[in-house]
């Protein structure tokens, strides 16, 4: 599934967060959305998700949809967003519980993204009672019952800690290795956007702009290996130009208003 | 410089084998189940010394164990049952009738901005009046007998209901919600599976504060015009001078209010367990 923004812009008020956004994401891509605090990242990934509705410009998606999509635009919230008086496998139902599935196929889809996500054993137990970074593995498990055809992930390992986010960072590759979902992922992480990414896309202060795209041509499996180190650290050198720049803006605009 | 203040204290202080002074403490809620009872005894036994030694009137205050004895009576003769019966009987319509529908309005109010927008003024207007004060009002509207002291409880528990029940639902965290329409869920399942259940512990707290206010209202109405009722008994027991009788119904009225308590947070530890 392809999904193309089209001169996407959007105010709060009189507040504009997102000026002039024109992107596709190919099928299959990883497209991580990087760029200062305030400039609009969550609010393209709450449009592109339907969750709220632009001011101006139009986005649309493209493209089949796999048998079994329940859910073909996915999120996976920074917050994990489980309902903390429900155990891990009813929060993983709760998405499939207004579709005509037969008990069969929800309790298969349930064990199936559990299993994946190790959580087997923790089915029973309620939010509370696990780790962050297992409440964000069924926050994973449930976007997998409803197999998506694209994830859209909100800053997802900004709430964990270091050996957690890397811990997951391997399950998002195994993940996307298997599935091959398109996904666009906004985070402030410029390693995670290295690690997982196909392009960058760096925004804008406020009013969010594309300031520049940037593509990571080493393969993401090799990503890890000494050799891939060198392009790597070119890359994110000049991420980190682009995104230091504006984050240094944004701080003085912040300060003055 | 005192060394407990020197920064540079503490290798001096370990080279000399001086334990570190620990200042870690206070500040934090400690359990003592004991205490409570232990005021309570203390208290009753100081009563019933003032009482013994003359220092109060048993006839304005008389001793514990003239109202032990009393309590007994109440039980023994039967009026007890009746009286807790009849207020019981009153407090259970009046609340559920002011809980089903304040709970109504208030999830209108909580999840309709058009009901909040004409809810609103309205519970504030209506929620300060003095609920016993409409007592008349409802006297004559359903005259003496037991509808009259329903909607006086009914009244008193419905606004603290809505104002309970919709600021519950502002309490749901909005991020649960627009997680269930990421994912399709249809409005009604989205009340179902996330409002309602986020709701419950802000209706569960309303739901306290309504028994409360139900037990003060009964005994109220209770007092005005009722044969039979905890109110109506201490009164009676009030205008006989049988100030033992008297504190034997305050007592029964003080278990009662315990007695819903317990109710209720087992219906908390119950319901809300995940919390």
């Amino acid at each position: 599934m392809r999904l193309l923004v089209s001169d996407l812009t959007h105010r709060y008020d009189d507040l504009t967060v997102l000026d002039g956004i024109d992107l596709t994401l190919a099928e299959g891509e990883i497209l991580a959305v990087i760029g200062p605090s305030g400039c609009g990242k969550s609010t393209l990934l709450g449009i592109a998700g339907g969750i709220v509705a632009p001011s101006s410009g139009s986005i649309r998606v493209e493209g089949e949809v796999p048998d079994g999509c329940l859910n073909p635009i996915t999120f996976i919230f920074q917050d994990f967003a489980l309902l903390p008086w429900r155990s891990v496998e009813d929060n993983v139902g709760l998405v499939l519980e207004h579709h005509p599935l037969s008990a069969a196929e929800r309790r298969e889809r349930i064990d199936s993204g559990l299993r994946r996500m190790g959580l087997w054993e923790f089915r029973q137990a309620l939010p509370k009672q696990l780790s962050g970074g297992m409440r964000q593995r069924v926050g994973i498990a449930r976007a997998l019952a409803v197999r998506p055809a694209m994830l859209l992930l909100d800053e997802p390992l900004s709430a964990l800690d270091a050996q957690t986010r890397e811990l997951l960072m391997d399950d998002f590759l195994e993940l996307w290795r298997r599935e091959k979902t398109t996904a666009l992922y906004v985070t402030h992480n410029l390693d995670e956007a290295l690690r997982l990414a196909d392009r960058v896309c760096v925004l804008s202060r406020r009013p969010g702009r594309i300031r520049e795209l940037v593509t990571i041509e080493e393969p993401r499996e090799r990503r890890q290996e000494p050799s891939a180190q060198a392009h790597l650290a070119e890359v994110r050198d000049r991420l980190w130009h682009l995104m230091k720049a504006e984050a240094q803006m944004a701080d003085r605009e912040i300060a003055r208003a | 410089m005192p060394d407990s203040l020197n920064p540079t204290a503490v290798s001096t202080a370990s080279s000399l084998g001086q334990p570190v002074r620990f200042r870690g403490g206070g500040f934090t809620v400690k359990r003592h189940p004991w205490a409570a009872l232990a005021a309570f005894a203390v208290l009753i036994a100081l009563w019933e010394g003032a009482s013994r030694l003359g220092l109060a009137s048993p006839l304005f205050l008389p001793p514990p164990s003239a109202v032990g004895h009393a309590l007994v009576g109440m039980v023994t003769d039967g009026s007890l049952w009746l009286n807790l019966k009849a207020s019981l009987g009153r407090i259970a319509v009046g609340w559920v009738l002011g809980t089903a529908g304040g709970m109504l309005v208030g999830f209108a109010m909580g999840i309709f901005s058009t009901a909040r927008a004409v809810g609103v003024p309205l519970v504030s207007a209506f929620f300060p009046i003095p609920k016993i004060a409409l007592l008349p009002l409802f006297i004559l509207w359903f005259g003496i007998g037991e509808p009259s002291k329903f909607a006086t409880i009914g009244f008193g528990v419905f606004f603290p209901t809505v104002i309970a029940t919709y600021s519950a639902i502002d309490q749901v965290p909005r991020n649960l919600i627009r997680m269930a329409q990421s994912f399709g869920l249809p409005w009604r399942s989205i009340l179902r599976s996330i409002v309602l259940p986020g709701a419950l512990p802000g209706i569960l707290a309303g739901f306290r504060i309504t028994a409360s206010i139900a037990l003060i209202l009964v005994v109220a109405a209770e007092m005005i015009g009722a044969e039979y009722g905890i109110g109506a008994f201490v009164l009676m027991a009030g205008n006989l001078m049988q100030t033992d009788t008297l504190l034997a119904g305050v007592l029964v009225l003080s278990l009662l209010g315990l007695a819903i308590g317990t109710v209720l947070s087992q219906l908390e530890r119950r319901l809300l367990n995940w919390r």
